[in-house]
């Protein structure tokens, strides 16, 4: 078996400096549970993390204590929400190395901060024969919304391929570039093959010839550190509820020039200066993008999950998912039948595709949970890449900072058994 | 080893599925898909008068939902049409005999939807 780095999984008892796992996974009240007797085996955290008990107390506090809308009041509590909720705005733009808090707008997730920028920005800016570029791993949500505006606009999407491994091909970039793209959109991480893509050496070309850059954030800022700043692109968005945090909010950074210059996205309270019956006047960056009572709690529980990641260690999380990813890797490659997707450890993060000979991923993912194990089956909102992949559906099983060796040979146990009872 | 939900009765019905094929000129013919894991029913009919004669099936997917579809190809044979109709959903899942969570009951009743389509007449969106 793999030679584990023993700097990122030796638990801190026996080191200085780096957190003690037994200590970090009691902070997750759902990895005590169990069902019948068998613990949870949370193996699907691309999808959605678990959340410790400081995201879930500083939500409950907040709630119990000083629970008032923001921005409005001048009474002691309400200054307090606001206070707790722009301080969650300043922790988001530090964890991301943002210039200012005010780059940071709040959503409700990913999907809607690449809307925004589609509806906002790109309704105002893509005009008649322009052209988007995107790829052929997008999530749907940083696809769907380019067809669209494509379409609404009569403008081009186009696509970067990718090669055999499942990485993104930049041979034809700069031919593609010279197309007429004024947007690239592209996912830093890959939520089906775990790819990470080259987004700083993309948005370096993609300036040369003017595009803006949005990057997809959503499988990477949780998992390693991103620093808006060296990457210089133009706006990246990403979810809290993959990062710790709760559902129900999401963030885009933006770089102020390109915010500042886009209309609002939604229209009501709270993103105005001065209305009359007639006409409005709207409020600055970012609180125009910001129309409505926001997620309040959501957001100062976004705002404890980066302090909490951060308390981590980024670079920590990083190293610790790269050992258990290469781990998985190599436990999977050691079971017969078994088809891995995606790129070696090294270009790669914690999200791994598989099947399991010809059985199918929904049989596969439904024989774990017998055992209580959690992982992905489906197309996991990537049915162009599917088709690439030339399948219907993979099984995926997702590591996060919190998962442990151990987990990782409970759902070998588990393949092997899946192997058994479909004879494949 | 053995699991709740994978009985030999249903991975019997997966290995070796009844009434498994195409049917040449078929009476009706119907396909559905379950965009949400891509599972695909197809089912032709033939009538003999008012009885269905002959029936077949093929697809792709999970063991459930082929294993649904195959012991739903042996209820619906040999009855008349309006009886044929008349198969409440519940008799497929009862036919399975297993616990199903309510995600893995779309499996189960994918291959119904489509037999009840066919039975109907319903026009196949998927002709040429």
């Amino acid at each position: 078996m793999l030679e584990i780095d023993a700097i990122s999984l030796t638990p801190a008892s026996m080191r200085a400096g780096t957190p003690d796992l037994a200590k970090v996974r009691a902070d997750f009240p759902i990895l005590s549970t169990s069902r019948e007797g068998k613990p949870l085996i949370y193996l699907d955290s691309a999808a959605t993390s678990q959340k410790p008990r400081a995201v879930l107390d500083a939500m409950s506090t907040y709630y119990a204590t000083y629970n008032a809308n923001v921005h409005r009041g001048v009474y002691a509590i309400s200054e307090q929400a606001t206070a707790a909720y722009e301080a969650g705005r300043a922790a988001i733009a530090r964890f991301i190395n943002a210039p200012e808090p005010e780059n940071v707008v709040f959503t409700r997730n990913t999907t809607e901060a690449i809307n925004l920028v589609a509806y906002s920005w790109g309704r105002h800016s893509i005009k008649p024969g322009d052209a988007i570029l995107t790829s052929a791993l997008e999530h749907h949500s940083n696809l769907v919304p380019w067809q669209m505006l494509a379409e609404e606009r009569g403008a081009r999407l186009l696509h970067l391929p990718l090669d055999a491994q499942g990485r993104l091909d930049l041979t034809d970039l700069d031919g593609l570039l010279a197309q007429g793209v004024k947007l690239v959109a592209i996912s830093q991480m890959s939520n089906v093959l775990g790819t990470i893509n080259p987004v700083a050496e993309i948005a370096r070309r993609a300036h040369a010839v003017g595009a803006l850059v949005l990057v997809d954030g959503a499988q990477s800022v949780p998992h390693f550190p991103v620093d808006v700043q060296a990457l210089d692109c133009d706006f990246l968005a990403f979810s809290a509820h993959k990062m710790v945090g709760p559902t129900g909010v999401g963030a885009l950074y933006g770089r102020r020039s390109v915010l500042e210059a886009m209309p609002p996205f939604m229209a009501g309270g709270s993103m105005i200066k001065k209305v009359t019956l007639e006409r409005s006047t709207y409020a600055d960056v970012p609180q125009r993008f910001e129309a409505g009572t926001q997620a309040i709690a959501e957001v100062i529980g976004f705002g404890a999950a980066v302090q909490y990641l951060s308390e981590l260690g980024m670079e920590w999380v990083r190293d610790r998912e790269h050992a258990l990813t290469a781990y998985l890797l190599e436990t999977l490659s050691a079971i017969p039948g078994v088809t891995i997707y995606g790129p070696p450890v090294d270009e790669r993060g914690g999200a791994v595709s598989f099947n399991v000979g010809d059985v199918h991923p929904h049989d596969v993912a439904s024989l774990l949970d017998e055992d209580n194990i959690a992982v992905r089956a489906g197309h996991h909102c990537c049915q162009p890449l599917m088709g690439l992949l030339a399948v219907a559906a993979t099984t995926r099983a997702s590591v996060y900072f919190y998962n442990t060796t151990d987990e990782i040979d409970a759902l070998a146990r588990g393949l092997h058994r899946v192997r058994r009872v479909f004879g494949s | 080893m053995s699991s709740d939900l994978y009985q030999e009765e249903i991975l019997d019905h997966y290995r070796h599925p009844h009434n498994h094929g195409t049917l040449e000129n078929p009476d009706a013919t119907f396909e559905d898909s379950n965009p949400l894991c891509g599972d695909i029913v197809a089912v032709d009919l033939r009538y003999d008068g008012e009885r269905v004669s002959e029936v077949r099936f093929r697809g792709s997917g999970c063991a459930i939902s082929q294993a649904a579809a195959s012991m739903l190809t042996d209820m619906v044979v040999g009855q008349t049409r309006v009886d044929a109709l008349a198969i409440p959903r519940e008799a497929i899942l009862e036919e399975l005999g297993v616990p199903l969570s309510p995600a893995r009951v779309k499996c189960a009743l994918l291959g119904y939807k489509v037999m009840m389509a066919a039975l109907y007449g319903v026009p196949d969106h998927n002709a040429k």
